[in-house]
């Protein structure tokens, strides 16, 4: 089979899928419903490793292969085609995408037993993974749009999946509506795109676009810096990033793809594949790398003092796709994209293993609340430890291997980017810390009860309550199901995460440098005409950088459990001492705020404005006086339909009068 | 005689029961006043045939006493049904078309 | 000549038709109106229909009028309330009868009538016989001839239809008294039956 026939059958094996569940949902059993949408993924991910197999055994130069299945330009007017690009970059992040979400559904179908909606869960996942397909896959700019128009529907759905909860539905509305926002940016770009080349399709759009813009031309940076900010919304970076933390409101496996693995990647993707667009406009590359380079050192620090587990983890995230994209802005695709694989590892997995730990606590997610549970959940704690190590870039995991190669290619370009690298080296260390602080918070210190309960061998069962609000909710439909479960208790959930904590802990040995480049000979085709692709960091640089991005590791993690483990209340006392400091990072750096005062608010009062003035007065008022006048008009004819007989023969005659006399007039 | 005197006669004859059609309350009375509008065309028939030189006006003369003569009966059809079910004899107070 | 007996038959006509709509006892208007019919036909004469004069008598005056003539003897007198419902009306009704007579006055006068010979064309000998009246009947205006008949036919039988006795008309006015000891006499309303003779009027009627 062909790589482009791979390539369809990557698409078109979840979106079967995905419909196939929706409308059987009232026939199929819960479990056959799940592994059907564990076999659809697993199918794709097996066309994304057919199709690698088949670019492989192709030359190197042609390795970039599109097809088409329809073409729109006759119909539209508008040049673009239903077709896909099957090259090295789209096949990569298949494999990631449908690698990752294979273990996902698979930890799913454990976790999710005992939910009302399990047949709409895995029918929106399914779908979910079929935008991302589509969005990678695509070979023009238009089906871009629409596969990431799709995946932010796909979220929206998962997010508040739960949707009898408030809380659910305005963390839904909230992610949807911020990423509208960078679909406004992303479909202005493909606009400029069309009409200053003429195509949408990849291929042809890199080939002209050398020839059409001069560097740094003004289009070509406003085109970037829109496809820049579809990337920032959807990734959520700074400003664009309120979404993440409210959309952990959705089912933990939702949070372990969406917001780890995939759909937070996709803004990292998109400037890897408009590469050629960014090298040519500098500027705004700069700009995406200083963002991403800011988003990675604050969202760090939040993430040293909120109190949710999965909100730390969410800013987590978000701390280390802000490497991804400072990666990829400032050149270093190969590393931002391994990163990306390592981070879809390690990172779901810790949202996994959450999971498992929320379950134990009964869906309450509060650290304050959690304690000792090494010994009641022992799986749980192996493999999170395994995602945190991962995640703290301790020397030897996947995680290491990957952000430190970004780091050094900062270094390697200098200039400005040594900001940016020690930025990272920074954030680093924090991450290391708050990693751990996350381990020894959750499994060592004080046992808490539901701990002592689960020792007992006794899943703690609470009132079913909402995790912020703490009111009561319902167990039926739109709400969690009543049964929690734990990765020790269900295998499903402990396979998913095993197969992660493998990939996280071993995946980095496909690119260390000087000995495997495995991702970089793979990307070239793709990358073949970057300049900045082929800028090669000496490797012993890359040691020196390695070492000391391990050395702030370790570091980190030993500061964490001396913090926690052994003196244990020091925390208490720093954040006494250091109160503004702590207010500023637990409230998120007040961009909530700030967004509620500078958009929320004005758009509310304008929309009362309309409501109150415009539509009572002018729309109202138009519309009763039609109504009023209409009216007027009925009852005045209406007085002259009296019944009376002689009345209506007066009318007759009257009229007759009339007539003759406009017969006489014009008659002389 | 010059037509026109007959024309004119026709006219106010016409207009006269117009008057009383408008004026008058009882459908019997109505009724009578159409006879004279019915029976002042006529009149403007046969002067016109009588000054066209043409018969043809008065054959048209003629159906017009026919047809006066049918809507008559029917009328006075009307108005015997009326007064058989005690109903007031009054166009007025037929108002059922009212609103 | 010709004159006196035009201005005759002209005051009879305009009389007869002033009295129709003035009198307040329709009785005496029906008969005011036969004095207006027969002023008519007097015209006619003077119109050379002679047929039509004739037609106008024995078939108009004559049969028609003592239709009218049975049907108010029948319903009797009412006396027209003073007050006028209709506002307005007494007041623009002449008005408006008035305006359309200047109307055709003066299309009458002020157009080209003007050029009709004072007397008119020759005319032959049997203009307005009933031969000639005949001959154009079963002629040139069968269809009319025929058409007019049927439209006869379907009056007749309105008329039947409409002024016919029906079984849920005034109680006691429909099928006959059920035989029993009691006398229907008694709760028989007073009816119009012409045969029943004159009828004695119950409050609540009002007639003509």
């Amino acid at each position: 089979m062909s790589a482009s026939t791979y390539g369809w059958l990557i698409l078109a094996f979840p979106l079967a899928g995905s419909i196939l569940i929706a409308l059987s949902w009232k026939v199929l059993p819960a479990r056959t419903a799940g592994w059907l949408g564990v076999g659809a993924i697993g199918l794709a991910f097996l066309s994304a490793v057919g199709a690698a197999a088949e670019l492989l055994s192709m030359p190197a130069e042609e390795r970039l292969v599109p097809d088409s299945l329809y073409d729109y330009a006759g119909a539209t007017g508008i040049p673009f085609d239903l077709g896909i690009l099957v090259d090295p970059l789209s096949i990569f992040m298949a494999l990631v995408v449908s690698g990752v979400s294979t273990m996902i559904h698979v930890y799913s179908v454990g976790y999710m037993t005992s939910d009302e909606g399990y047949h709409r869960y895995f029918a929106y996942l399914n779908f979910f993974v079929f935008s991302m397909l589509l969005l990678v896959l695509a070979g023009n700019f238009v089906l871009l749009v629409v596969g990431w128009a799709f995946v932010g529907y796909a979220s929206y759905a998962l997010v508040s999946f739960w949707y009898r909860r408030t809380t659910a539905t305005k963390a839904g509305m909230k992610a949807f509506v911020i990423n509208v926002i960078g679909d406004i940016g992303l479909v202005f770009a493909a606009i400029l795109i069309i009409q200053q080349l003429g195509a949408s399709e990849y291929l042809t759009v890199f080939e002209e676009a050398p020839g059409v813009f001069e560097s740094d031309e003004w289009t070509i940076v406003a085109i970037c810096l829109l496809l820049t900010l579809g990337a920032i919304a959807k990734s959520a970076q700074l400003p664009l990033h309120t979404w993440l933390p409210d959309a952990m409101e959705g089912p933990t496996p939702v949070s372990s793809l969406i917001h780890a693995a995939t759909m937070v990647t996709a803004g990292v993707y998109l400037i890897a594949r408009a590469h050629p667009l960014f090298e040519l406009a500098p500027t705004a590359a700069n700009i995406a790398a200083g963002i991403g380079a800011v988003t990675l050192f604050v969202a760090a620090t939040i993430a040293i003092a909120v109190k949710d587990l999965k909100r730390i983890i969410a800013y987590s995230t978000m701390s280390q796709v802000g490497y991804m994209i400072m990666g990829v802005s400032i050149g270093a695709y190969s590393a931002g994209l391994f990163h990306l694989m390592t981070h879809a590892f390690f990172k779901a997995l810790l949202f996994m293993a959450a999971g498992s730990v929320i379950s134990a606590m009964a869906n309450m997610q509060n650290v304050d609340k959690m304690g000792g549970f090494r010994r009641a959940l022992p799986f749980t704690f192996v493999l999170m430890t395994i995602g945190a190590l991962a995640l703290a870039a301790f020397p030897g995991t996947s995680g290491f291997w990957s952000k430190d190669e970004i780091l050094g290619f900062a270094i390697e370009r200098g200039g400005w980017y040594w900001a940016c690298a020690i930025a990272g080296y920074v954030a680093a260390f924090i991450t290391a810390f708050y990693s751990f602080r996350i381990i020894f918070r959750v499994f060592y210190g004080p046992k808490c009860e539901e701990a002592k309960e689960l020792e007992g061998g006794h899943l703690h069962h609470g009132p079913p309550l909402n995790p912020h609000t703490f009111e009561e909710e319902d167990t039926d439909v739109g709400f969690p199901g009543k049964v929690h479960h734990i990765a020790e208790r269900s295998w499903p959930m402990a396979v998913g995460m095993a197969v992660l904590g493998f990939g996280a802990l071993f995946a980095g040995y496909i690119q260390v440098p000087g000995v495997t480049h495995v991702i970089t000979s793979w990307l070239e085709p793709t990358f073949e005409n970057s300049a900045l692709f082929h800028i090669e960091v000496p490797v012993k640089n890359a040691y020196i950088g390695y070492a000391v991005g391990g050395a702030l590791s370790i570091v980190g993690i030993l500061l964490a459990y001396y913090l926690y483990i052994v003196a244990p209340g020091t925390t208490d006392r720093i954040r006494a001492r250091f109160r503004h400091l702590y207010e500023l990072f637990v409230n998120k750096w007040y961009f909530d705020e700030l967004q509620d005062a500078v958009i929320y608010r004005p758009v509310v009062a304008f929309g009362r404005f309309a409501n109150n003035v415009f539509e009572r007065y002018v729309v109202q008022g138009l519309v009763a006086f039609v109504r009023e006048g209409t009216g007027g008009l009925g009852d005045t004819v209406k007085a002259a339909q009296s019944g009376f007989i002689r009345s209506y023969a007066l009318f007759v005659i009257a009229g007759f009068v009339a007539l003759g006399l406009y017969f006489l007039i014009t008659a002389s | 005689m010059d037509t026109s005197w007959y024309l004119v006669l026709s006219a106010l004859l016409f207009s006269t029961g117009a008057i009383g059609v408008l004026i008058r309350r009882s459908p019997l009375v109505i009724l009578l006043c159409l006879e004279l509008m019915l029976n002042s065309a006529n009149l403007a028939f046969l002067a016109f045939a009588r000054s066209l030189g043409d018969q043809d006006g008065q054959i048209m003369a003629l159906i017009v006493m026919v047809v006066a003569a049918c809507e008559v009966v029917v009328g006075l059809g009307l108005i015997v049904a009326m007064y058989r079910r005690r109903l007031p004899l009054d166009v007025d107070e037929a108002r059922g078309l009212r609103g | 000549m010709v004159e006196v007996a035009f201005f005759a038959g002209a005051i009879g006509a305009l009389g007869g038709a002033i009295a129709v709509i003035g009198l307040r006892n329709p009785f005496y208007s029906v008969l005011a109106l036969i004095v207006h019919l027969i002023s008519l036909a007097g015209l006619f004469l003077l119109l050379h229909a002679e047929f039509l004069a004739a037609a106008q008598i024995v078939v108009y005056a004559g049969a028609v009028m003592v239709l009218y003539l049975f049907v108010a003897a029948y319903v009797g007198n009412i006396d027209e309330p003073l007050w006028e419902p209709i506002p307005g009306q007494r007041l623009i009704a002449p008005l408006l009868a008035l305006a359309l007579f200047v109307e055709l006055s003066i299309a009458i006068l002020g157009t080209a009538l003007k050029t009709f010979d004072s007397e008119g064309p020759i005319i032959q000998d049997g203009f307005g016989s009933p031969e000639a009246i005949g001959e154009l009947l079963l002629e040139d205006f069968l269809i009319a001839f025929e058409a007019a008949s049927l439209l006869l036919l379907l009056a007749a039988v309105g008329a039947v239809v409409l002024a016919g006795r029906r079984r849920d008309d005034e109680p006691g006015d429909g099928p006959e008294p059920e035989a029993g000891p009691e006398p229907k006499v008694g709760t028989r309303v007073g009816v119009g039956e012409p045969a029943g003779g004159i009828d004695d009027t119950p409050g609540r009627r009002e007639g003509i």
